[in-house]
């Protein structure tokens, strides 16, 4: 069986076309796991799944020491081989929880996810994008946990049969206790989609200054603004969903302009494949010019604001 | 309180290179470090031990050479070290396991600190893991850290939410590189680290004599990445100017 958890609706449609391909070609049936209450199970079996187990609890809030547990008794019952888990924070410490438990593997952030001689093959980018290294399993199950955007969901299908089948969970409560849960502002930025992205660094000295780099997105047609990790976990001027590199998200537009970004490699990780790549920085030694097709060297401050009024020119 | 942490020499993944003809990764002669986010862990370790007192340990598996950057996390503040020298053979599930059994043979723990992830292989398993093993209460990414006597208040960032969670002990946390700003230490205590004990154990030690890894790598590939670094550094309207034209060439602007 093949099995997938995530508790983000999109990134279980995108898991469920890959599932979905595992499981034919292994000839087993492909299972949807939803933890509480179920609000989309029509929509996982129209994209896909065979089976939806619905774990009823009385668990409201996400705890991996519980949500592991509730997994855990799925996969024995349902005798799964290959677990595909959603890759956002809380899958990925709900995966190797659950790979501790069954003393399996466990590949986390895998940028692909296929079978070669029937033994599931997973890769993932390893060295801040130096390398991409290609894991097998020895045991089963087999667990796997794959970010947003790295599968298009299957196209829906309401002809699609499945069954959904509730199950009432009891499960050890863990000691610990979730006292407030904030949400953060996100703008919806979806810089994985995005074809033109001007990004901002710690080379900005205020927040409203942000603007700079909106308006030059806004005169390339792009809109999308990104960002360096301290701009979004630090200084918090943009939300999460700029945030790009290793550890934010991982982008590949036709234009990526990185103004006031030093060029750590923690950062090139994120937007490596990008088409082509500029650069803007005051210092001539800075590693952004390493990783560059073009760039200048100069004052931000003095640059941008030409910069989008060449364009605006050019572009008419 | 006794504090264990968990820290993990690394190469250093800014000083590697690809072969772009074999696409090779070229790790030898490349230096060796304590994982960046180690280091958060460790100053946040010293900071509840200033606070509460008690023992702070920290634990590396790793190869022979590991000892050695070991004694900066002592100069640091740590107590005392226990390197464990890792089997040929291993995956996060050999890792998390020899690492749970130290931290078994420790005896007593309250809280253990873990990076977010290790700046090599970013995978972010091994605290959860040992979390699973030890079956204790787990926090991740935690971006600040409130430790009372007899329990802590964490706030984990999750990305579009923050959530606050309180835990007793044991507990397992692992931080993000926010949290905190970790300390140099000073030459003084760089030359006391050299007095505090950094304990060989064995794999039988720690009851993981014969561990077979549950993932194996098949091949790693380098990705290199060549640019035309095309660099402007004259007049600003010039070099404006120029940037425009390659752009237009380039046929990203429309
Ligand atoms: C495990 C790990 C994961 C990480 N993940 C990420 C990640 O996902 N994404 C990420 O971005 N980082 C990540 N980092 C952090 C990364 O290593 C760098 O610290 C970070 O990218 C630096 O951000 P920055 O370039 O904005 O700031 P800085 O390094 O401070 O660079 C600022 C730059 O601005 C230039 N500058 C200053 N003033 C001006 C001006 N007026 N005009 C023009 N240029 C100017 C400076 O010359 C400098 O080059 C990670 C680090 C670790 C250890
Ligand atoms: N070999 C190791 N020895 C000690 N601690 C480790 C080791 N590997 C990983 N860790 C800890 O687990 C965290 C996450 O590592 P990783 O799972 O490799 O991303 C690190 O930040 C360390 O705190």
């Amino acid at each position: 069986m093949v099995l997938v958890y995530s508790d983000n609706k999109n990134l279980m449609l995108e898991l469920l076309n890959k599932g979905n391909e595992l499981a034919k070609e292994l000839n087993k049936s492909l299972t949807a796991v939803i933890i509480g209450k179920d609000e989309f199970s029509k929509d996982y079996i129209a994209h896909g799944a065979d089976k939806v187990v619905v774990a009823e609890t009385d668990i409201d809030q996400f705890k991996a020491e519980e949500y592991t547990d509730i997994i855990e008794g799925i996969v024995k019952e349902d005798g799964s081989e290959i677990i595909l888990i959603g890759s956002n924070k809380n899958g990925k410490e709900l995966a190797p929880r659950l790979a501790a438990k069954f003393e399996t593997g466990c590949v986390t952030d895998c940028t692909n996810v296929y079978l070669r001689d029937k033994k599931l093959t997973a890769e993932r980018i390893v060295y801040s994008g130096n390398a991409v290294a290609v894991e097998q399993f020895n045991t089963t199950p087999q667990i796997v946990t794959v970010p947003s955007k790295v599968f298009d969901p299957l196209p829906k299908d309401d002809k699609h049969k499945g069954e959904v089948v509730k199950k009432k969970i009891d499960v050890e409560k863990s000691s610990s206790k979730i006292l407030k849960v904030q949400e953060m502002k996100t703008e919806e930025a979806n810089v994985e989609d995005a074809e033109i992205i001007v990004s901002c660094g710690r080379g900005f000295k205020d927040k409203n200054d942000i603007k700079m780099i909106s308006d030059l997105a806004e005169a390339l047609k792009g809109r999308t603004v990104g960002c360096s990790r301290p701009i979004a976990a630090d200084l918090k001027w943009l939300s999460e969903d700029h945030w790009i590199g290793l550890s934010g998200h991982k982008v590949k537009p036709k234009l990526y302009i990185a103004a006031g970004i030093s060029g750590q490699i923690q950062h090139i990780a994120g937007m490596r494949d990008s088409g082509v790549i500029v650069a803007i920085n005051k210092d001539p030694e800075a590693l952004i010019f390493k990783s560059a097709d073009y760039g200048i060297v100069g004052d931000l401050y003095e640059i941008l604001p030409k910069l989008t009024d060449a364009i605006k020119t050019k572009m008419g | 309180m006794n504090i264990v942490v968990c820290a993990k020499q690394v190469v250093d993944v800014s000083e590697i290179k690809v072969d772009s003809k074999t696409n090779k990764l070229i790790l030898a002669g490349v230096p060796q470090k304590i994982s960046d986010i180690d280091k958060n862990a460790m100053e946040e370790a010293i900071k509840i031990k200033e606070k509460h007192g008690g023992k702070l340990t920290v634990v590396t598996v790793g190869p022979a050479d590991a000892k050695e950057k070991i004694k900066e996390l002592l100069a640091m503040g740590a107590d005392e070290g226990i390197h464990i020298v890792q089997p040929e053979k291993l995956d996060y599930f050999v890792v998390s396991t020899i690492l749970a059994g130290a931290i078994k043979k420790i005896g007593e723990y309250d809280i253990i600190l873990c990076g977010e992830a290790s700046i090599d292989l970013f995978s972010g398993q091994i605290g959860p893991r040992v979390a699973g093993i030890l079956n204790i209460p787990q926090i991740t990414y935690a971006q600040n850290v409130t430790v009372e006597k007899d329990k802590v208040v964490s706030e984990r960032n999750i990305g579009d939410k923050a959530v606050t969670i309180e835990s007793s002990f044991p507990v397992m946390i692992t931080v993000t590189k926010e949290i905190n700003e970790p300390r140099l230490p000073s030459l003084m205590q760089i030359l006391a680290a050299a007095n505090k004990p950094i304990n060989d154990w064995s794999l039988d030690d720690v009851g993981s004599g014969k561990l077979e890894p549950k993932i194996t790598t098949v091949d790693i590939k380098g990705v290199s990445m060549e640019r035309k670094n095309v660099v402007y550094q004259d007049d600003i309207d010039d070099s404006v100017g120029k940037l425009v034209d390659s752009l237009v060439k380039e046929g990203v602007l429309r």
